[in-house]
């Protein structure tokens, strides 16, 4: 089984990263890109337990390490 | 007093710190790696700057995850000070010692210069030996010390006298929220600033301003 967290910024929090992204599309000529924001995606291999703990075991993952909530949104889907 | 360092993988001002308090305490401090649980009996315990774990995943989110991190939350409830400089600072607040967050600096690029600190709140363990309000000159050096915390954390920060530090005079060098550039936690024995203080401690260095927060430190 196989989980994949998407880690984003909160809205409201300040992405220079980003900003400095939507610069360089601008500058090779993207012009209609708006507002661009980065983030994070994790894969991982979780091995074989069900859908609903394995949801639950990536959550915790998410809340102790792989975001930090005070400034990141983060989305897991699950995969056989 | 008694003072020790922490030292994880990936620190490289552990020395200036070492020799910062052993010049102002008499005495030099314990040093302690990561994977010891054990931190000996002291009365302030320090975590220095560089780049832990290489910065990986969050600047300060590995080390802060670390098994001796789990006895310098038991010792900061039972009262024992705590300061985290650069690094140790962005550290303290992945683990939750103290509010917020740092960010990539808003420009970008790494700042490695002297800025002018305000000090903010006077009357306590680690700043009494400045005056409420001095203006005192710093040096940083950081890539990730962008402060930020979310409206109403920062109502709560302003509003107990946790903000210890503000760069003034428009020196901010990364885009602070509130020029803040070092905080308390509430009961303020915990400290986390991004300045280096360990670096301005004698003529040699071209000023002593960070000596007074030493001096203040180590003689409580």
């Amino acid at each position: 089984m196989k989980a994949r967290v998407t880690v984003t910024l909160k809205a409201g929090v300040l992405d220079p990263q980003g900003q400095a992204i939507q610069g360089s599309l601008k500058g090779l000529g993207f012009s209609g890109v708006g507002a661009v924001r980065q983030g994070k995606v994790f894969d991982l291999e979780i091995g074989d337990v069900d859908a609903s703990q394995a949801e639950a075991n990536v959550r915790a993952m998410c809340e102790k390490l792989l975001a930090n909530t005070v400034i990141e949104n983060y989305t897991i889907e699950i995969t056989p | 007093m008694k003072a020790a360092v922490v030292v994880f993988p990936g620190l490289n001002r552990d020395r200036d710190m070492i020799a910062a308090l052993t010049k102002i305490g008499g005495e030099a401090p314990a040093v302690v790696w990561h994977k010891d649980a054990e931190i000996p009996k002291v009365d302030l315990i320090v975590i220095p700057g560089g780049f832990s774990y290489g910065d990986y995943l969050r600047v300060g989110a590995i080390a802060a995850r670390s098994p001796v991190m789990q006895t310098i939350r038991e010792r900061a409830a039972q009262g024992v000070k705590v300061m985290g400089v650069c690094n140790g600072f962005q550290i303290l607040s992945e683990s939750g010692l103290v509010p917020g967050v740092l960010m990539r600096n808003a420009s970008l690029r790494f700042v490695c210069r002297e800025v002018k600190l305000s000090v903010e709140n006077a009357d306590t363990d680690f700043t009494r030996g400045y005056a409420q309000g001095q203006i005192i000159r710093c040096p940083v050096a950081h890539h990730d010390g962008n402060y930020f915390a979310d409206a109403e954390t920062l109502r709560a920060v302003e509003g107990n006298g946790q903000v210890a530090f503000r760069y003034a005079e428009g020196t901010n060098p990364n885009g602070s929220i509130n020029d803040i550039a070092g905080v308390f936690n509430a009961s303020r024995n915990v400290l986390g600033l991004m300045p280096h203080p360990e670096n301005l401690i004698e003529a040699a260095h071209g000023g002593t301003d960070g000596r007074a927060l030493f001096a203040t430190l180590l003689a409580a």
